[in-house]
């Protein structure tokens, strides 16, 4: 029983860190980014192409995989995603598929499309017994990079000076311009970091999720399921979303036959949205 | 009403057809070439390529030419892929099929057009009874899992777990490893089914382990066995003395290389290996990765080298006639010597008969291969077999 | 101008149209070759059009249409196998099943945001796959419903390799749709819509039943959308999980979207600009298609269609002086 509750756990930590830049940019800039997956594939890419051709740790990939995809991010933010802020969700919906197929479609053509792996240090191989229940390693470590970061990520939100700036320039960008709020930049930034972390997530997910070009397809249901689960108004939503959505999972499988368990989840989602419309724990408006 | 409306229009079309298939016989090769099973489409495409360079595109003084078409593995698109190559393009042979639903739906297609499907990876069993034009060079996954069956009873597994993802093949895998096995005196302590959208496999690994069996039999599709065996070893099932028996789908040699040293020792059956004993199969190898820069040839690529290679001798024998039915009768029985190993076409079904390998993986030249240990020879499916 | 005057100009026939269908009709007599293709663009077509109605006039977003088309296909399988294989009686189960579903589900969409409404909707289609799936006694699970031989139409004229009987069957059956639904959307009934959709608290202020008119425009839609289904079993005598995957609505949103949304001419043109160009693409580049699809997409969304079509009005207006 509490080895399945862990393994969820861990699970739905590793859900949250790939969601995550989603919520921002769904709930906070009002963007519906169908290509998130795209950039959590590029972290998951480049880790495996520095650890299989130029033997570089695996500690060392994640934060290579956070900058590379955050970069990447800010390069097709300033570039493209800005001209279609404001504009209509479903020209938003069109662009951003379109972004998928092109990131497919490339990565396919540049990285072949079978399934890539990565073999994990031997320190986080294995598992250990941890006050009378057996974990795996590995587990544990996404518990804990994912459980700092999410920490991170609510104090950076409503503790600090670009957090305030950042949810000024959600409310009423107008307003914040006028108070010399950089808006531009404040949501390239947001932006980029939001890719970075789903980036970071994809180098994580590499050993539980595997990796080829059609991640970004594969995963989309289940982020849009913690976004829209955990509500848009914050990062604390998503977050407990992410952690049911993990539990509910793993449990369901286990306890269930596999015909019930592999829609448990999708009847969860309904009952959930039918019942609150706007997130399980988003904060009534 | 039906055949009439075909031959007024063939009439109507007479003349440039007969012009034409003079000189060209074209095969319709319909695969998955983007979309999850894209590898799958890949491997074959590359295999057909290599057969067409070193073997010429003329046999029989018939030049041979491949049309390339991408179904995404939808069913109804491949079944409208194969109606245009049959109309427009007037193709003798349909080829490829990357998932059964595929070939399943094109079969009625190959009975009303008289043209010969050969199915170069679609493993389902039932396939060829769709349609007597179905001839299949790829294996059935009966094929694979009774001879696994048979060796984890002699080799002392008494109490199996099964788990197979939950569609078409992997129920057929289950089915028929469960049956031998019982059938030979084994228990199966349970069958677990995964659903096909399961990313995570450890609550059906946990609830493996809490059975306590000796051995775990497993089918996934090719794409997830990597994270399958993964998830296997993490949870430390191999060191609580649990023995991983598969079907060689779960270690395909086309990311065997990338899986890592937790695979070393998991034993499965299969059809194919890159590995195999014999001067053709290295020589195959080699000019299979020399032309796809490194890829490694999986038995996916070896269902399209033969199905070329039958297609080829079926013309040979009809001296160039690419009518369905000859080409048909010229399949049936042929028989000849495949990089993985002696195969032949069963008159009877039209269904591939093979060796089947148990394997072991293991490290050669530092890196991971299926070593074959033993052999058992000329496997028809099981599953066919069973209902005479 | 009166109110009346106004409404009934805009349901007025116009040139193009004609030009149009007379156009879409002609095509039943071109050489045998593209019949099949044409046949699965009308499928689209009719599958964009219901995906419209909601959309486009009511403003509801969905990423499970497919569950709609999905249930019209299996309904009109099964009927085929199991009760008749005469294909009219069998388009009138599958819009009727398919119709009581999108009635049973339509509660669950008439509250919340778009995204709310997109999860639910995409959670319904998922279910029903896997249900599909679990199933395989009925729907033949992933091995697909097999063993369908579809009756001839009218009793006369059987499904040909050509696909010539199966595109005038599907064009027939979306014209007849097509003019119901514009017959539809410029009633009163079709206004109200239009009304809730801009403001569903003034519609509601003006005395229009918010709810009951989107819990029947939900079904309509649902009764297209397994027409449309129950054409592309019949026509292809196969059902297999794909008509409820998640790839199908996505696709459908895709045409739909590239058409236009809130005109029911925008699900025609994108299925058909959608198809082609798949069919195009995929023919020349088998391996690399999606990257020049996604490349289109992107330009389409970046650029505008408005101004696309501007461009394009404006290119020919030199041209052709």
């Amino acid at each position: 029983m509490a080895t399945i509750l862990f393994d969820g756990v861990a699970y739905g930590m590793l859900m949250f860190i790939l969601a995550c830049g989603l919520a921002v940019t769904l709930g906070l800039m009002n963007f519906v980014n169908l290509a998130h997956g795209a950039f959590a594939m590029a972290g998951g890419y480049v880790t495996v192409t520095l650890m299989d051709r130029w033997g570089v740790p695996f500690l060392a990939c994640l934060p290579a995989a956070f900058v590379a995809s955050a970069a990447l991010g800010l390069v097709l933010e300033r570039t493209l995603y800005r001209h279609l802020y404001g504009r209509d969700h479903l020209e938003q919906v069109l662009f951003s598929i379109g972004l998928v197929f092109i990131a497919v479609a490339t990565t396919d053509y540049f990285m072949g499309s079978s399934q890539r792996n990565i073999t994990l240090p031997s320190w986080l191989q294995g598992r250990r017994e941890i006050l009378g229940v057996s974990v795996g390693l590995y587990r544990s470590f996404l518990i804990v990079v994912c459980g700092a970061l999410a920490l991170g990520l609510q104090l950076g939100l409503t503790r600090t000076r670009f957090g305030s700036r950042l949810r000024a320039a959600v409310d009423d960008a107008r307003v914040a311009r006028g108070l010399g709020i950089p808006v531009g930049l404040v949501f390239a930034a947001t932006f980029a970091v939001g890719s970075g972390l789903a980036g970071l997530g994809g180098a994580l997910g590499v050993e539980l999720l595997g990796l080829d070009p059609y991640f970004p397809m594969k995963f989309l249901i289940y982020f849009l399921i913690v976004v829209a689960v955990g509500g848009t108004s914050g990062i604390m939503g998503p977050f407990l979303a992410a952690l049911l959505l993990g539990i509910a999972d793993v449990a369901g499988k286990y306890y269930l036959s596999s015909a019930l368990g592999g829609f448990v989840i999708y009847l969860v989602l309904i009952v959930v949205l039918v019942l609150r419309p706007h997130g399980l724990f988003a904060r009534a408006r | 009403m039906l055949r009439r409306e075909i031959l007024t229009i063939a009439a109507l079309s007479l003349l440039p057809v007969v012009a034409f298939a003079q000189d060209t016989v074209k095969i319709g090769l319909i695969l998955p070439m983007t979309g999850q099973q894209a590898s799958t489409g890949k491997q074959i495409d590359a295999a057909v390529k290599l057969y067409q360079a070193q073997h010429g595109t003329t046999v029989a003084g018939k030049k041979v030419e491949v049309i390339l078409k991408d179904d995404t593995s939808v069913p109804d698109v491949t079944k409208r892929l194969a109606q245009e190559l049959v109309v427009n393009d007037k193709v003798a042979v349909l080829a490829g099929f990357g998932i059964t639903p595929s070939a399943m739906a094109t079969a009625p297609i190959a009975t009303q057009a008289k043209v010969p499907e050969v199915v170069m990876a679609a493993g389902t069993s039932s396939i060829t009874e769709a349609s007597p034009f179905v001839v299949r060079t790829s294996f059935t996954l009966a094929q694979s899992a009774v001879p696994m069956a048979e060796w984890a009873v002699k080799n002392g597994i008494k109490r199996v777990v099964t788990m197979v993802s939950d569609y078409g093949p992997g129920i057929d895998a289950e089915k028929s490893f469960s049956d031998r096995f019982k059938a030979e005196g084994g228990t199966i302590i349970e069958n677990l089914r995964v659903p096909m959208r399961a990313p995570d496999f450890a609550p059906v690994l946990q609830k493996a382990a809490d059975t306590k069996a000796d051995a775990l039999f497993v089918f996934v599709p090719s794409g997830a066995g990597a994270q399958f065996v993964k998830q296997f070893v993490e949870r430390g099932l191999d060191k609580g003395g649990m023995k991983l028996i598969a079907t060689g789908d779960v270690t395909d040699d086309d990311q065997l290389a990338g899986m890592g040293d937790a695979v070393v020792g998991v034993i499965n059956a299969h059809n194919y290996s890159a590995n195999h004993d014999s001067a053709l199969n290295k020589s195959y190898v080699e000019a299979f990765r020399k032309a796809n820069g490194g890829l490694r040839p999986n038995f996916m690529s070896v269902g399209g080298y033969d199905g070329m290679h039958l297609i080829y001798e079926a013309l040979k024998k009809t001296g160039g006639d690419a009518s369905g039915d000859k080409l048909m009768a010229a399949m049936k029985g042929l028989a000849w010597e495949s990089p993985r190993g002696p195969i032949s076409i069963d008159p009877d079904t039209r269904d591939i008969v093979q060796n089947i390998y148990i394997r072991k993986v293991e490290k050669k030249d530092g890196e991971l291969y299926n070593v074959e240990f033993a052999t058992i020879p000329n496997v028809k499916d099981p599953v066919k077999a069973a209902k005479k | 101008m009166s109110v009346t005057a106004s409404f009934s100009r805009r349901a007025r026939w116009r040139l193009p149209e004609i030009v149009f269908w007379l156009l879409a009709f002609a095509a039943l007599l071109l050489p045998p070759g593209k019949h099949l293709l044409l046949n699965e663009i009308a499928i689209l077509a009719l599958f964009a059009l219901s995906l419209d109605l909601i959309l486009g006039y009511a403003g509801i977003i969905s990423l499970g249409h497919a569950a709609f088309f999905g249930t019209g296909a299996y309904a009109a399988g099964l009927f085929c196998k199991l009760v008749t294989p005469d294909p009219h009686t069998g388009l009138a189960v599958a819009i009727v099943v398919a119709a009581a579903l999108g009635a049973a589900t339509s509660l669950l969409v008439l509250r919340g945001s778009d995204l709310t409404r997109l999860m639910v909707t995409l959670a319904v289609a998922l279910v029903l796959h896997e249900v599909a799936n679990a199933l395989p006694l009925w729907t033949g699970g992933a091995d697909g419903l097999q063993g369908m031989t579809v009756g001839p139409l009218l009793g006369h004229f059987d499904f040909d390799l050509y696909g010539r009987t199966a595109y005038a069957y599907s064009l027939v059956t979306l014209f007849v749709l097509f003019l119901l639904a514009r017959r539809i959307v410029h009633s009163p009934f079709g206004l109200s819509l239009m009304a809730i959709r801009r403001n569903p608290l003034r519609a509601s202020a003006l005395g229009v039943p918010n709810r009951s008119r989107l819990i029947a425009v939900y079904t309509l839609s649902a009764a297209y959308a397994g027409a449309a289904g129950a054409l592309l079993a019949q026509t292809t005598a196969y059902v297999s999980l794909e008509v409820l995957d998640f790839q199908r609505s996505a696709d459908v949103l895709l045409a739909l979207i590239i058409g236009g949304t809130g005109w029911l001419y925008g699900g025609l043109a994108g299925a058909i600009a959608f198809k082609v160009l798949q069919d195009v693409l995929s023919a020349s580049a088998p391996q690399f298609w999606m990257f020049w699809m996604g490349l289109f997409l992107v330009v389409l969304a970046l650029v505008g269609r408005e101004r696309l079509g501007q461009g394009v009005r404006g290119l020919l207006a030199k041209v052709m002086p």
